[in-house]
């Protein structure tokens, strides 16, 4: 049993039609418009279930919230029943519900379930979502990118790592995004844009933007050989090249956060 | 099959038909049959340079629209044998050229000639990458300052991922870096970009540095390509870019200012 965080998309509604509402002559009409329906998009943690035993589940889950109890306090949670159910083990959906809601869990939803599973969980008004279908979905277009080699790797909290090494110079005008680390072994030129989600290495003069730790991680940091840079990021703290601190642009950099500031010094 | 080349830039005005013109007529003086292709649709400029336009009939989208055949809209050059060109339309725009259309007109050209070449117009509109995304070897013409710079960069990146040979996974296209307008007296006064600063951001491969020179307008005025123009600095540096794109081994030449002794040196060689 482990928690993932993902993120679950809600979509808009997007007929033109105006709701059934109450055709009822007395009722007055309203000028402004009461509601609207827009697309958010948030993280929820995943509860992944790899055994059917409700004894088990139960307390580990005990102890995992004991950890972080004010973590897991009235969290909304989905609960992904795709690994027990891949090898046929089917849980007893109804009384984990039950549980969950005595341990102040609110399940939002369940994934991965079998077709008596849904039906269950439509009856105790609990939706049911597909996250592995819109995952493999939204690698898919990865693929036709040219000159690129993803590396596939696991660290060690199952986290699907996808590096990428550039050997071509990044020029003007294009922009190359990593799920990992990025590396480049070439010059990027001014008016290019790097981003990735992990470390940015580049083994050449780096003259464009550099955004290293897109989705958030603080720990990442960008290396260069020269820093020429239009503008440099780590988790969203930037600076651009008027404000970098004094430092041998021609020597090899690093650049890293460190409380909340963003560092750049000579290696 | 013929090779293709575009003559590009992304900037305006740096002297991609000048170095199309002059290119194509030192192919062709090599003895290789060579066409030059204006793709500058709206702005015909090729056949002023090349001096024929008094002669042009059918044009390029004549030939697309199948108005045309490619052998009634090919102009043969009075001077070369060899060389043929093929005028832009002045009267129509960019969008009267089609993917499948000059992908035609460039396939029939190939069964018949050594050398394609592809006059490029400014910009990274349909036009400029209609020229570029069917060639074989690039020459990026860059002038010594930043935006030519700049831009010959971004016309690099999309040269990598837009072409026939990027969508098909071919090897790519090659790329020629072509330094024009340039002079070292001022690049020594510090007004302009040294060919080590250039090549530092685009780290190519240098066909040729073609010095700024007065020839280059008397040429262009004349409608005589200036590479005929065997007196003068760019007349000879463009014969030299030819000589190295066809694999010979020449030294650079109109990098460094000229002393005195060299001077002396070019009149005893005439």
């Amino acid at each position: 049993m482990i928690f993932l965080n993902r993120n679950v998309i809600i979509q808009p509604i997007t007929s033109t039609k105006n709701f059934p509402m109450s055709t009822d002559a007395e009722t007055p009409t309203y000028t402004k418009s009461a509601l609207e329906f827009k697309s958010s998009s948030f993280s929820v943690p995943v509860l992944v279930l790899y055994s059917t035993e409700l004894k088990q589940i139960q307390h580990q889950l005990k102890e995992k919230i004991s950890q972080a109890p004010e973590f897991f306090k009235n969290s909304p949670l989905l609960i992904d029943l795709k690994n027990c159910n891949d090898h046929e083990q089917l849980i007893d959906l109804a009384a984990l519900i039950e549980f969950l809601h005595h341990i102040k869990l609110f399940p939002i939803g369940i994934s991965g379930g079998s077709d008596t599973q849904n039906i269950t969980a439509h009856k105790l008004h609990i939706p049911v979502h597909n996250i592995h279908g819109v995952q493999s979905a939204s690698k898919a277009p990865e693929k036709n990118e040219p000159n690129n080699t993803p590396i596939k790797a696991n660290d060690e909290t199952g986290k699907l790592l996808e590096n990428k090494l550039i050997s071509q110079p990044v020029r003007s005008g294009q922009r190359i995004y990593a799920k990992g680390d990025l590396i480049i072994l070439s010059h990027v030129s001014a008016g290019a844009e790097i981003m990735a989600e992990g470390n940015i290495h580049v083994y050449g003069a780096l003259r464009g933007r550099a955004l290293a730790g897109v989705l958030g991680d603080t720990e990442s940091r960008i290396f260069c050989t020269i820093l020429q840079a239009e503008l440099v990021s780590i988790a969203g703290h930037y600076k651009t090249s008027e404000e970098f601190n004094k430092v041998d642009q021609d020597q090899p950099t690093q650049i890293f956060l460190q409380d909340q500031a963003l560092i750049i010094n000579n290696l | 099959m013929a090779r293709i080349i575009v003559v590009t830039s992304g900037k305006g005005g740096v002297g991609k038909t000048t170095t199309s013109a002059a290119i194509a007529m030192g192919l062709a003086k090599k003895g290789h049959k060579t066409a030059v292709i204006d793709f500058d649709v709206g702005l015909r400029n090729l056949d002023l340079i090349m001096g024929c336009e008094r002669r042009v009939v059918y044009d390029f989208v004549n030939v697309i629209n199948g108005e045309a055949s490619l052998r009634q809209a090919l102009i043969k050059d009075k001077r070369c044998n060899q060389l043929f060109i093929l005028p832009a339309s002045q009267t129509r725009d960019k969008d009267a050229l089609t993917k499948e259309g000059v992908g035609k007109v460039l396939d029939d050209l190939s069964k018949d000639f050594k050398y394609i070449v592809c006059d490029s117009p400014a910009g990274i509109e349909r036009g400029a990458n209609l020229a570029m995304y069917f060639a074989d070897d690039a020459f990026v013409v860059t002038n010594p300052e930043v935006s030519s710079v700049r831009d010959s960069d971004r016309m690099l990146g999309i040269l990598a991922s837009k072409s026939r040979r990027a969508e098909e996974g071919k090897e790519a296209i090659k790329e020629y870096l072509l330094l024009s307008r340039y002079s070292p007296k001022r690049v020594k006064l510090g007004e302009m970009l040294s060919v080590d600063d250039v090549q530092d951001i685009l780290s190519l491969h240098l066909l040729g540095v073609i010095p700024e020179s007065r020839s280059v307008l008397n040429a262009s005025n004349s409608g005589t390509p200036v590479i005929l123009d065997e007196e003068s600095n760019a007349g000879q540096a463009y014969a030299d870019v030819v000589a190295r794109y066809l694999g010979e081994d020449i030294p650079h030449r109109f990098v460094n200012e000229e002393k005195k002794g060299l001077f002396g040196k070019l009149f005893r060689s005439k």
